[in-house]
């Protein structure tokens, strides 16, 4: 129960978990939208083609909006961030703010971010922290 | 000239809700859909359509002794028994069944239950739980600083929503929390999820409802006061993962539920009585006001600020109190539809006089699902 979870990966998504194991944020993309989607699928969501295709994001975004949790979560000690991510490449995604102390101040929504990787066992999940390595 | 077809002729809450430590879940089902058949002098095998949220539709048929014709077990969450009114009244007007049950049970503070009411979602689990929302206040609440960015909602008006819904709550007997709040109340209660605090979130309750739907036609053969549906109602899907959301200010499942609900009602929102906006949290009657059409996008805040909401306002909004305030056991629907079906028949203790059209709107998931429902106390218009 003290442990974060580990994501149940399916063979769908198992392309986004080894690129985060090599330190890279892969998403899927179509190339006949010309837009990446998240969460990945063998399928754009916009068109439903299944011609698309893998590609690795930048890594930089900005904070989107976020929760501070008082409320414990497994593995987790309160307070702790939870956030919504809009990468450069236009997607949406939750993660922690990781190298930043979890107080409203600190937490500015449209601040830049960067992707980090955390290792939770065999599994490694991406993060986000401030640019520039976080304060 | 439209005629009404469908009607509600039963309706009733468990005998009693908040801490119900001595009945089930299936228990709370079955205690709310006797209270109902009561209401309206009908008896178990007297129903042959059946339908229900977050628990197995078959069980609840067997626990009642009914054998029905038609059922429908749609679990999208809280507003699954909002759908099920309109699902409920498109099988009647087809010939599917005549007299539909729709319980709710839900253990949701003593746990007298084996399972959760929604499935999980696979991508939900692989992609936000792991970073620890896993609970509604830390999910829920997600979007609620962007909006507050974005359309310029405030802290004191979110305050606001729980202050005026206790006011509400203070008329029902019934409510769970009834002593008066105020802002500072509000924003100096326990931190939860920031920026949320404890009174800006629901109640953790025990409890259930049922209603019972027949024919426009047959209604005038029961005892109770036909509460009629007016249009086909509405209902949408975002999605389970609230972080995919197109927006953070606005939901697409409400405003594609609500504009289907008020277009085939034929209704303008100025000739709306009463409203409920399911309540999980303080946020959700902003975005509702605003999805649903009644006031501007980045109006919501403000709207419910001026006191245009409370008793006495001229769109009274929650008049049971809401989750917050009167009861929550999980998936809340069900309560928002039996106080809108008592303020139809003229006999809320938060009674607002006159009142002849109700719109009940609510949420399932953390914005993932919707459906709205219109009631009138008219057989025609």
């Amino acid at each position: 129960m003290n442990q974060r979870q580990i994501p149940t990966i399916h063979p769908e998504t198992r392309f986004y978990w080894d690129g985060a194991r090599q330190g890279r944020l892969l998403l899927n993309s179509c190339p006949a939208c010309d837009k990446a989607y998240f969460p990945p699928r063998p399928f754009c969501p916009t068109c439903g083609s299944r011609d698309v295709t893998v590609i690795e994001a930048s890594g930089k975004g900005r904070l989107y909006s976020y929760v501070i949790s008082h409320l414990p979560a497994p593995g987790y000690e309160p307070p702790f961030t939870v956030a919504v991510v809009q990468l450069e490449e236009g997607v949406k995604m939750v993660t922690n703010i990781v190298d930043c102390p979890a107080e409203p101040e600190l937490l500015v929504l449209d601040m830049a971010l960067e992707v980090t990787f955390e290792s939770r066992g065999d599994v490694t999940v991406p993060q986000f922290r401030p640019a520039g390595g976080g304060t | 000239m439209s005629r009404a077809s469908i009607a509600i002729v039963g309706a009733a809450e468990s005998t009693r809700m908040g801490k119900v430590p001595e009945l089930s879940q299936t228990g709370l089902h079955a205690d709310a859909a006797l209270n109902a058949l009561t209401d309206c002098g009908l008896r178990p095998d007297d129903i042959d359509g059946v339908a229900t949220g977050g628990h197995d539709v078959a069980e609840i048929c067997q626990y009642l002794g009914i054998t029905p014709t038609w059922y429908d077990g749609t679990s999208v969450g809280g507003c699954s028994f909002i759908t099920l009114v309109r699902h409920a009244a498109a099988a009647i007007r087809q010939g599917l069944c005549t007299t539909v049950l729709i319980t709710h049970g839900e253990s949701g503070r003593s746990n007298n239950r084996n399972h959760r009411p929604i499935f999980p979602s696979m991508q939900q689990q692989e992609f936000e739980s792991i970073y620890g929302p896993l609970i509604p206040p830390s999910r829920f609440t997600l979007p609620v600083l962007r909006k507050m960015k974005d359309d310029g909602l405030t802290l004191e008006q979110l305050a606001m929503v729980a202050v005026v819904q206790r006011e509400w709550a203070a008329y029902h007997p019934r409510a769970t929390a009834r002593d008066p709040i105020t802002v500072d109340d509000v924003l100096s209660s326990k931190m939860i999820a920031w920026p949320f605090r404890k009174l800006m979130c629901c109640l953790v309750s025990d409890g259930g409802g049922a209603l019972i739907l027949t024919s426009a036609e047959r209604a005038r053969d029961f005892p109770t006061k036909p509460v009629y549906l007016r249009g086909a109602g509405g209902e949408s899907i975002e999605g389970p993962m609230i972080s995919q959301m197109e927006s953070f200010s606005s939901s697409k499942a409400f405003r594609v539920s609500g504009k289907a609900a008020f277009d085939s009602a034929g209704i303008s929102h100025a000739e709306v009585d009463h409203l409920m906006i399911y309540d999980a949290f303080a946020h959700l009657p902003v975005y509702g006001l605003e999805d649903l059409g009644f006031v501007g996008r980045g109006e919501g805040g403000a709207f419910i600020a001026e006191g245009h909401t409370r008793p006495g306002g001229k769109l009274p909004l929650n008049t049971n109190g809401g989750g917050l305030s009167y009861m929550h056991s999980g998936m809340y629907g069900m309560y928002a539809l039996q106080e809108a079906v008592r303020q139809m028949r003229g006999v809320s203790p938060g009674q607002v006089e006159g009142a002849k059209l109700s719109v009940v709107h609510g949420v399932g998931g953390m914005f993932s699902a919707a459906a709205t429902v219109v009631m009138t106390t008219e057989d025609g218009w």
